[in-house]
């Protein structure tokens, strides 16, 4: 090739353009509601066919979730009367007298109507704890783990069984029903798991052969077998295990299957958390001379629960929608007081049954979502430090 | 306990006269302490639980041991997968009868809500926001509901909500639903059916054959085989001639409505159906998570690196992205298995007959031998439980990336 600029430029070149061209068409809309539509609905034929589906299915569940919760809904009755069919002449919706005529007995249970301002304050006092807790900026919160974790048992013991002798009568658990017992058992799980689980995080990965083995045991055990059966375990086999005379009520018995339960998850929540801890952070602690259990306190728990603290709040939402097993061993919490309200005779209707589920629907789904908004807004806070 | 003692360590550094340390402050002597400690707490815990426990059923005049698992059951059982009666058959012919019943349920509703799961999961992450939208709408609701309000909802609110017996609604192909259950035509084999199972057992076997040997070609010489289509005939087509040769060697016995009740065809509990129902949807919810996580874990990069080396979209999923995602999804995907296996306990909320509501309820009812009952059910529970997670251990290792 010997081709010099000179050849080039005398060289007719065919493969350049021209005329010029005319220009392209302006690109298609790429903001604006109607680019967004095409883009993010109808962008291939499958993403049509899937949008008028879901389209569909919209209109199809929508607006009759709407006429059962609101418009055909009865407001106001005193029995079931109010809520048939036959009499209304129309379709019936949700049954909310029903609910507003049995709220009491959601929230309270049979507990003695002149008591119940105890329970009430027993929820204040739960509501300020768990504030104070939930509040990351909140002051002095090592006093709000002192009072969560230590106070508020023993004022709510307190106030809701009673105390005779400072004029509290004493109300038997027996008594004790609704969302109380459901907020009771779920506290009660809460704020024994978490030291619990700690410590069997602690003893599975200690180097002593025997507790590590018996952590082991137990974790594996628990975790491997339904929670009902350990609720059976609790109240049928519990009360064989104590001499008669010690033999725990119920809801006890209940409470503690659901404790040793939920501490053998929680174990396996914190042993993530403790392995994620680098392993120059226990020598580091080693090399300044710190204890086992100052290394742990003051070096390795407040990194490795930090990380976990998204996990541990999803266990208590497993925790929280498990509480409803205690339904089977005969306990009375809210899901229970809904079985028993929504069979009464005196408001036997087509509906009530539903609208009793959906109650108890709506609840639920405020806890346990409140619970993982709370989740996720701490794990991105927590993120914050390491995101880039 | 490391760093118990840090005088052990500085005792090298310091030139001086090791200091003797005394045999209370020794690591070594502590740890032995502790678990002698331990030992005796706990020795001492259950052995107090054992001698209350043989006072009380004593004093209790319960009998121990397991010889009622020979006694004569006299009890029904409204689903029985092998033959029982309630005056023939034992205690343990009814253990079996519920286990059956549980695993029925496990294995039907782990193939829906595996099913379900991947298509919500993947769903969530797609392109069409409606689509996705509705997908995270439906796991955030699914998910925190309990699993018992669900089933409770299903069971007494929708399945006992149908009509009852006599205004039965008739389902397309002689079938019908009312509040006792779902009926169904019940096929029965004629003759000559046993050709067609052997022709989808050869269909199945030589499927496999002609995987293995794909596999090896396309090793060798790179060449690749339709294997998907090859199956597909070999297990669905082949059979399906034969059937049609055989002369449709297959008949059904319909349903028939009386009056107040319907005779023959198969009869679905509307508390098997308000369980599998409940199991599957709640659990697809957490398998939608579980399977959007395990495709979020496989970096884009991945896909990039594949389309630079000329695969196309198909294979690139298939060969690259799945993969890599079922090494995420598969562990996890399996301990939702063994919720579902676990949470087919609550069927006792809403009386199907499963292990837990035959025996820890009605068998234990009747002995009043709780020890020996729950720790029966337990121990079916923890096989289960164990068993999966030691193949799970096999396949992590197998699975495991294998890095330099």
């Amino acid at each position: 090739m010997t081709m010099s600029e000179g050849d080039l430029a005398v060289t007719e070149i065919r493969y350049l353009q021209k005329q010029p061209v005319d220009p392209l068409p302006p690109p298609r809309r790429l903001v604006g509601p109607i680019a967004w539509v095409r883009e993010n609905l109808f962008s291939t034929w499958f993403n049509i066919a899937m949008t008028v589906f879901i389209g569909l299915l919209i209109f199809w569940i929508v607006p009759d979730l709407i006429n059962f919760l609101f418009l055909d809904a009865v407001w106001t009755g005193n029995d079931r009367e109010a809520c048939l069919p036959s009499n209304l002449k129309r379709e019936v919706g949700a049954c909310w007298p029903f609910v507003w005529d049995r709220f009491s007995y959601f929230v309270y249970g049979s507990y003695p109507i002149p008591y119940r301002w105890r329970v009430d304050i027993f929820f204040g006092l739960l509501a300020i704890g768990v504030g104070w807790m939930l509040w990351l900026n909140a002051p002095r919160r090592d006093l709000g783990a002192l009072y969560f974790f230590v106070v508020v048992p023993i004022l709510s013991y307190v106030l809701l069984s009673g105390v005779p002798a400072i004029g509290l009568p004493h109300v038997d658990t027996n008594l004790w029903g609704g969302i109380l017992v459901t907020i009771v058992v779920a506290w009660v799980g809460i704020v024994v798991s978490l030291p619990l689980g700690i410590l069997l995080a602690l003893g599975r990965r200690s180097p002593m052969p025997i507790v590590r083995t018996l952590s082991i045991t137990f974790i594996e055990f628990v975790r491997g077998v339904p929670l009902i059966t350990v609720l059976f375990m609790a109240s049928v086999m519990l009360p064989l295990f104590v001499p008669e005379q010690y033999s725990p009520d119920k809801l006890l018995r209940a409470l503690v299957g659901i404790a040793l339960f939920a501490s053998a998850y929680m174990a396996e929540v914190v042993r993530a958390g403790l392995a994620a801890i680098p392993k120059g952070q226990y020598e580091g602690a080693q090399a300044v001379g710190l204890g086992y259990w100052q290394m742990m306190r003051f070096i390795i728990l407040p990194q490795a629960l930090k990380v976990t603290i998204p996990n541990i709040v999803n266990t208590y939402i497993g925790l929280f929608k498990d509480t409803t097993l205690v339904f089977i061993v005969g306990i009375f919490d809210f899901l229970r007081a809904i079985e028993v309200a929504r069979i009464d005779p005196k408001w036997a209707a087509p509906t009530t049954s539903t609208t009793g589920y959906a109650v108890a629907a709506i609840f639920y789904v405020i806890f346990c979502y409140g619970m993982s908004r709370y989740a996720r807004a701490t794990e991105e806070r927590l993120a914050k430090g390491t995101k880039r | 306990m490391a760093g118990d003692n840090p005088a052990t360590t500085s005792g090298g550094v310091t030139q001086s006269r090791p200091e003797r340390v005394p045999f209370y402050n020794d690591p070594k002597i502590r740890n032995l302490f502790y678990q002698v400690l331990l030992i005796a707490v706990v020795g001492f815990l259950v052995w107090g639980a054992a001698t209350n426990m043989i006072e009380n059923l004593r004093r209790a005049r319960i009998a121990s041991g397991f010889g009622f698992w020979y006694n004569t059951a006299g009890f029904d059982i409204s689903q029985t997968l092998i033959e029982y009666s309630s005056q023939a058959s034992t205690y343990g012919r009814a253990f079996w009868v519920g286990l059956l019943n549980t695993l029925l349920v496990a294995i039907l509703g782990i193939i829906f809500a595996t099913i379900l799961g991947f298509i919500i999961g993947i769903a969530r992450l797609s392109k069409n926001w409606l689509l996705a939208r509705f997908a995270s709408f439906y796991v955030e609701t699914i998910r925190n509901l309990p699993l018992l309000l669900q089933l409770l909802f299903w069971y007494n609110a929708v399945l006992k909500a149908l009509p009852d017996i006599r205004d039965s609604v008739a389902i397309w192909g002689g079938g019908y639903l009312n509040n006792r259950g779902l009926f169904l035509p019940q096929p029965l084999a004629k003759e000559g059916f046993a050709a067609v199972l052997v022709a989808l057992a050869a269909g199945i076997g030589g499927a496999i054959i002609f995987r293995f040997w794909a596999k090896r070609r396309q090793l060798l010489t790179g060449q690749q085989a339709p294997v998907v289509l090859v199956g597909f005939g070999l297990i669905i087509v082949l059979p399906l001639i034969v059937f049609l040769l055989a002369g449709l060697p297959l008949e059904f016995a319909y349903p028939e409505k009386a009056r107040f009740n319907i005779r023959g065809g198969v009869e679905v509990l509307p508390e098997f159906a308000a369980l599998l129902l409940g199991l599957v949807i709640y659990t697809a919810a957490f398998i939608a998570e579980v399977v959007r996580a395990g495709i979020l874990a496989v970096s884009h990069g991945q896909t990039e690196a594949s389309y630079s080396l000329g695969l196309r979209p198909r294979p690139t999923l298939r060969l690259i992205i799945v993969p890599q995602a079922m090494r995420v999804i598969i562990p996890p995907l399996t301990s939702q298995y063994l919720n579902l296996t676990k949470n087919s306990t609550l069927a006792v909320a809403i009386g199907y007959p499963d292990l837990v509501q035959i025996f820890t309820g009605t068998v234990l009812n009747q002995t009043g031998q709780a020890v020996e009952v729950v720790a029966i059910t337990m121990a079916v529970y923890l096989t289960i439980s164990l068993t999966t997670s030691v193949a799970m251990n096999i396949f992590n290792a197998r699975m495991a990336l294998v890095e330099r």
